[in-house]
């Protein structure tokens, strides 16, 4: 164990009494996968781990678990679910122990795919700004940044913005804000017959596991989600392209105003589609329009639930 | 079962092969789109991969997420307006279909479908169809990965059963041999090099997959193991951090769940079957309102029952799982579900 996990174990044992059960990350079936790690006891701490591939957004569950006391390991991204859950009411921070982790980024499983085989990976390490995979034929060494999800590449919140433990010195934001909404501004340079052609591609690929409504920590209708409704039927159950595409917008769509842009949707999504570049859209006009970003503080109201007859920046006032 | 022939293909003639197989047929190889691979029909232009393990199954090729059963079409008497008429038209397409580039492990996930679509008593006519128009060219896995475990579940890297070819790379192409009937007619007609001369060569690259690959766990008294759990809390402490999504049912080739709607729109529609999962809470979902598998952590409970109990009890031992690790890879939340099996083993072990 590092010393911050350590750390953590440590905290986690003290808090264990106050909780039902700690959400941490835990040891995956190899050193580049981990999973979520549900802590009901002392000896389940024997998997923790916290590392670079500490990727999952453990915010997604607390949706599932609103009536319990949880504990919680979060990145800063990962924060700002919590913080937005709580502005919405959705739950109750009394309930909640929280361990904030100061994050310098964390790797996309899938960027480390497309430059290497990673199904016989046998050691990770971080070495200043490398990252060294062994696999049982060879080393390579990566830089990081060529690894790290694209939202660890523009974040401004790489401290925790709620936490009632902080592991380790807070960090200050040193990357480029401009970078935010870059993919997005790059598709759009594309004519508009290419961006149709691009995401008809892209999205007929989807199996509608509903793996990116799943894990959307603001996904919160979950049993009760039209994607899957009879009752209302807004959609059918087929697998064609008008559906899949209604899908994705519907979730953008819900997540107005409400989206943390933690990315989980894209890195689940079992078919590799880039459906964050989607919700980055709707991020993108939320800020321009209401000046607002998800989950920052928690004494703010989410834009979408006041209704201003005039909106200080929509184009309609000076109609 | 045939003798088996054997015919052998130059490694630079493989593309002219795939060309041939698709001249009267439809053919589905396997294809790489951004990281991920899956199993499209093959058109000009499309170049197949078949250097890993496909990350979603072939069960698409005969067994189509989204199918229609019949159409149908209200109809008003215009002579009495109160009354109408239905009428309904049959929908069966079943091409003759070539899929290429299947492992062993999915050309075995077709014979736990086989068990529930071709049941002699009531068949169904759609999967009956397509199936047996359709036939299976495997490749022998010779580099299995370490989350396979098709050894635990009774298959292995080589293994032939559900396959009408099986082709192995030898040093200088591939060798190729006729596991059914329909497999050496298919064979026949494409004029291939004699492949004796190959059989050795191909027998050790077999014998050297076959080595490979380690069992993870031992299905011997699983059955009983997983119903004595039945009503612990052990899948709710277990899956705790499943996200009960579908993205390992949708990726298995045993996983045969499906969904029958209607889908109509003004006097007119369609009943379409779509695939369906176990770990979906409409799946269980009754009229009522009353849902017998309200959390994740029954859902989930049914889905290593179904594989591992309640399936291979009804139907002579055989197992719903071809061990081809996909739900493992792809999951998410990295539930394994080897582990799910060793932990329960553990701790039916430990409740006796």
């Amino acid at each position: 164990m590092t010393d911050r996990e350590e750390k953590i174990s440590e905290l986690i044992k003290n808090e264990l009494n106050n909780v039902d059960f700690f959400i941490a990350y835990g040891r995956g079936y190899d050193p580049i996968h981990v999973k979520p790690l549900f802590v009901y006891e002392e000896k389940d701490l024997d998997d923790l781990v916290m590392n670079i591939f500490c990727i999952h957004n453990n915010a997604s569950y607390l949706k599932t678990v609103k009536d319990k006391k949880v504990g919680i390991v979060v990145k800063g991204c990962d924060s700002r679910a919590v913080v937005q859950l709580i502005q919405e009411g959705l739950i109750n921070r009394d309930n909640l122990r929280i361990i904030g982790i100061p994050c310098t980024g964390v790797i996309s499983i899938k960027k480390l795919k497309e430059k290497m085989d990673i199904s016989r990976v046998t050691e990770a390490k971080v070495e200043s700004d490398s990252v060294i995979i062994k696999t049982s034929d060879e080393e390579k060494r990566f830089e990081k940044d060529d690894l790290l999800a694209d939202k660890c590449l523009w974040c401004q919140y790489p401290t925790p913005v709620i936490y009632d433990h902080l592991v380790g010195e807070t960090i200050e934001p040193s990357r480029p804000k401009e970078l935010e909404y870059k993919i997005v501004e790059e598709m759009e340079k594309e004519d508009l017959n290419v961006r149709f052609e691009y995401w008809n591609k892209e999205l007929s690929r989807c199996i509608r596991c509903y793996a990116c409504r799943n894990v959307c920590p603001m996904c919160v209708c979950q049993d009760q989600c039209v994607m899957e409704s009879r009752n209302p039927h807004w959609i059918s159950l087929k697998s064609n392209i008008t559906e899949k595409v209604m899908i994705q917008l519907i979730h953008a769509i819900h997540l107005a105003g409400r989206c943390v842009s933690c990315g989980e949707c894209e890195r689940v999504c079992p078919m590799d589609i880039p459906i964050f570049k989607i919700k980055q859209k709707m991020n993108q006009i939320v800020e321009e329009l209401f000046d607002y970003k998800a989950g920052i503080d928690l004494e703010a109201t989410p834009p979408l639930y006041t209704f201003q007859v005039e909106e200080a920046k929509i184009k309609e006032r000076e109609w | 079962m045939v003798m088996s022939m054997s015919w052998f293909i130059p490694e630079n003639e493989f593309d002219i092969f795939v060309k041939n197989l698709s001249k009267k047929r439809r053919l589905f190889v396997p294809v790489k789109e951004n990281s991920i691979v899956r199993f499209v029909e093959f058109k000009d232009g499309i170049k197949p991969y078949f250097e890993k393990q496909a990350t979603s199954s072939a069960k698409n090729t005969i067994f189509p997420q989204t199918e229609t059963l019949f159409r149908f079409e209200y109809k008003k008497d215009p002579k009495d307006l109160k009354k109408f008429s239905v009428e309904i038209s049959e929908t069966i397409e079943a091409p003759e279909t070539v899929v290429l580039g299947t492992r062993p492990c999915d050309a075995r996930g077709f014979l736990v479908f086989d068990k529930v679509f071709l049941n002699p008593k009531h068949p169904d006519i759609y999967y009956q169809n397509r199936r047996e128009k359709s036939l299976f060219i495997t490749m022998t896995c010779t580099d299995p990965e370490p989350t396979c475990f098709c050894k635990a579940v009774g298959s292995s890297p080589a293994d032939s059963l559900g396959s009408d070819i099986l082709i192995t790379k030898v040093k200088d192409g591939f060798f190729v041999e006729t596991i059914t009937e329909k497999g050496e007619k298919l064979l026949n007609e494409l004029n291939l090099k004699d492949g004796d001369a190959y059989s050795k060569e191909a027998e050790k690259v077999k014998d050297e997959a076959n080595e490979k690959l380690e069992s993870p766990f031992d299905t011997k008294g699983l059955s009983t193991d997983i119903l004595k759990l039945f009503n612990t809390n052990f899948w709710e402490k277990e899956l705790a951090h499943c996200l009960s999504c579908g993205v390992c049912t949708y990726l298995c080739p045993t996983c045969y769940c499906f969904n029958i709607t209607d889908e109509t729109s003004d006097s007119e529609g369609e009943r379409i079957r779509t695939w369906d999962a176990c770990m979906f809470f409409h799946f269980t979902l009754e009229g009522s309102g009353h849902n017998p598998r309200p959390t994740k952590a029954e859902r989930f409970r049914n889905r290593v029952g179904h594989k591992f109990s309640y399936f291979p009890d009804r139907y002579d031992g055989m197992i719903a799982c071809c061990g081809c690790g996909r739900c493992i890879k792809s999951c998410p939340a990295s539930v394994d579900i080897r582990k799910v099996i060793i932990d329960l083993k553990e701790a039916a072990n430990e409740s006796a």
